[in-house]
């Protein structure tokens, strides 16, 4: 039988101030997945994955990585797991390379064979010339890949990512997803935080979204977004539309004289959208979605517990 | 423990040693080179200058008494220093979690850092012996009891500033205890004076210093003399050895400073 490669049973974590981050969550990833945890600033996604990794002493529950429960088989649970984490956690005064290798190290892996991965690995990622040079010389990229190499040396089989790509401009950030679906390709399970809610939506098969330290939402990518019963596209006019049309399951509103906004229910298609513009003599120049689709379900399940800012960037 | 097991717990051990060692190794002017000087000075002015006029300690020139007590203090401190300041570095750059997500038993970290201190307050000490051959001819009384004296008391402050860099929060934490209490402590364990000149009272006081055991073992080693049986020695410093290593595994065990 095959295990999952994450198991959590009534995980709860309560901080020495008393902060209650984890009021019991369950939550499993199958192995082989490319799963995305999603949550608001606090909402608990770290401390969740600080008691994966063992950063964190959890309060009460269960963990098990591949069925290796943490409480019994905390070495061979942090075999299977690699973790890059959310801020930048190696030594900016060692070699690049030696970040690597010594990792390698604290896994039992003879120097040699360290070496030859960091090779694969920093070369992979672009970073094998930047091998003798301090990690502090690195930029924030650059840094966001080391940390990607170290996590990668031990081969685990479950990496953790908590925010890989903040920070990282948009060029590089696509590679980086290219880079993680190829080993996501090879069997590597993933977890994967991230605030660019186009990331989760484009990397990810499988979703939970959590929410003053309980999961609201786990599913897949796709049911999830199967739920969405509207989307809001903007559409650029070319010439200013002296009346709207009307119709039951689309509503336009005008936001000035040459840009309209359309809610589409689920269901109807874009072809009734533009029948209905052709028929009233509007010409449409372009036309874009007004937000990421996960984005707009993300709001709508974290804003029933509390409203305000939450910080939630998509990408542009 | 299986032997595969056996074998990458050795290979993290060497790692974490190589990597101290390392650390220490890269900035040697401000590790290795600074207490050679100050020893130097030490030498000219406390043997030198002021010893000349004191006359014999012991039944040794003044110069040749206090060799042993100033290589004990640059190893006692420098192997404190080292680990706690690479270990409170760890802890502030967050590069403690390296370790702390990997496999790595929490009493090979111990023995790690340790292993770092030792190296360092060992390589210390050679430094601080070859200077002192400029004022001092080398005498070396026994080789097994100065070795394993200067090792194990090597151990026991690198295991204290391990315990140190646990509870550390700030820079000024990990130079209050040095500063306050292993300086004071060193000097008075009869690093440039026998304890048998002082009364009475204060020769009970001293010791209840356990530096006053450890240099006066090394004294043994070197020169053949000690105010203390060597017996009591080895006991006090296998004894904080072990206090102190299980206090540290159960600081890390429990998390204390480096987990929430």
């Amino acid at each position: 039988m095959m295990n999952a490669a994450l198991e959590i049973r009534a995980l709860r974590k309560t901080y020495r101030n008393g902060f209650e981050a984890l009021k019991g969550i369950d939550l499993t990833v199958a192995e082989g997945s490319f799963f995305a945890l999603l949550g608001p600033n606090g909402a608990g996604k770290s401390t969740t994955i600080g008691i994966v990794t063992s950063l964190v002493n959890k309060t009460s529950g269960k963990v098990r990585v591949f069925g290796h429960d943490l409480d019994r088989d905390i070495q061979e649970v942090k075999r299977n797991i690699g973790l890059v984490p959310q801020e930048f956690n190696f030594n900016n005064f060692e070699p690049v390379g030696e970040v690597v290798v010594n990792q390698a190290g604290y896994y039992g892996i003879p120097r040699q064979e360290a070496w030859k991965r960091a090779r694969h690995y920093l070369g992979e990622l672009g970073l094998w010339d930047k091998r003798k040079e301090m990690a502090r010389t690195l930029s924030g990229g650059m840094k966001r890949r080391l940390m990607i190499a170290r996590a990668l040396v031990h081969e685990p089989r479950l990496l953790i990512l908590d925010e890989p790509t903040a920070g990282v401009d948009i060029e590089l950030r696509r590679s980086m997803w290219e880079f993680l679906q190829n080993i996501n390709c090879d069997g590597r399970s993933i977890i994967l935080t991230t605030h660019y809610l186009e990331e989760a939506e484009r990397l990810c098969r499988n979703i939970a979204i959590i929410d003053h330290g309980l999961i609201v939402e786990n599913t897949t990518m796709k049911s999830l977004l199967a739920k969405l019963d509207t989307e809001t596209v903007v559409l650029d006019l070319q010439a200013a539309a002296p009346k709207l049309p009307e119709h039951e399951s689309i509503q336009l509103r005008r936001i000035d004289d040459l840009t309209l906004e359309a809610d589409i229910h689920r269901g109807e298609s874009l072809n009734t959208l533009f029948q209905l513009l052709d028929a009233a003599q509007i010409s449409v120049q372009s036309m874009r979605n007004k937000t990421n689709r996960l984005e707009e379900l993300f709001l709508r399940m974290t804003r029933s517990t509390e409203s305000g800012e939450r910080g939630i960037r998509a990408a542009s | 423990m299986n032997r595969l097991h056996l074998h990458e717990n050795w290979t993290a051990l060497r790692t974490i040693v190589l990597k101290e060692v390392l650390r220490f190794a890269r900035i040697w002017v401000q590790t290795v080179l600074p207490p050679m000087v100050t020893m130097a000075l030490y030498f000219i002015i406390f043997g030198g200058l002021i010893g000349a006029r004191i006359g014999e300690m012991d039944g040794f020139r003044y110069m040749d008494f206090i060799v042993p007590g100033l290589i004990m203090l640059a190893v006692i401190t420098n192997s404190y220093s080292n680990v706690v300041s690479s270990f409170f570095s760890a802890k502030f750059q967050r590069h403690i979690e390296e370790l702390l997500v990997s496999p790595v038993p929490n009493s090979l970290i111990i023995l790690g850092f340790v292993g770092g201190g030792v190296a360092r307050g060992l390589t210390v000490g050679v430094a601080v012996t070859l200077v002192s051959l400029f004022f001092s001819p080398f005498s070396l009384h026994s080789i097994g009891v100065t070795l394993s004296i200067v090792v194990m008391t090597s151990v026991v402050f690198a295991l204290a500033g391990l315990i140190n860099g646990v509870f550390a929060r700030s820079f000024d934490d990990i130079s209050i205890v040095p500063t306050f209490v292993l300086t004071p402590l060193t000097y008075l364990g009869g690093v440039f004076y026998s304890v048998s000149l002082l009364p009475d009272f204060w020769q009970g006081v001293s010791q209840l210093n356990p530096i006053l055991y450890m240099v006066n073992a090394f004294r043994y080693g070197l020169l053949g003399t000690t105010d203390l049986p060597l017996t009591l020695s080895y006991a006090i410093i296998i004894a904080f050895i072990v206090g102190l290593y299980l206090f540290a595994l159960v600081l890390l065990n429990r998390g204390v400073g480096v987990r929430s």
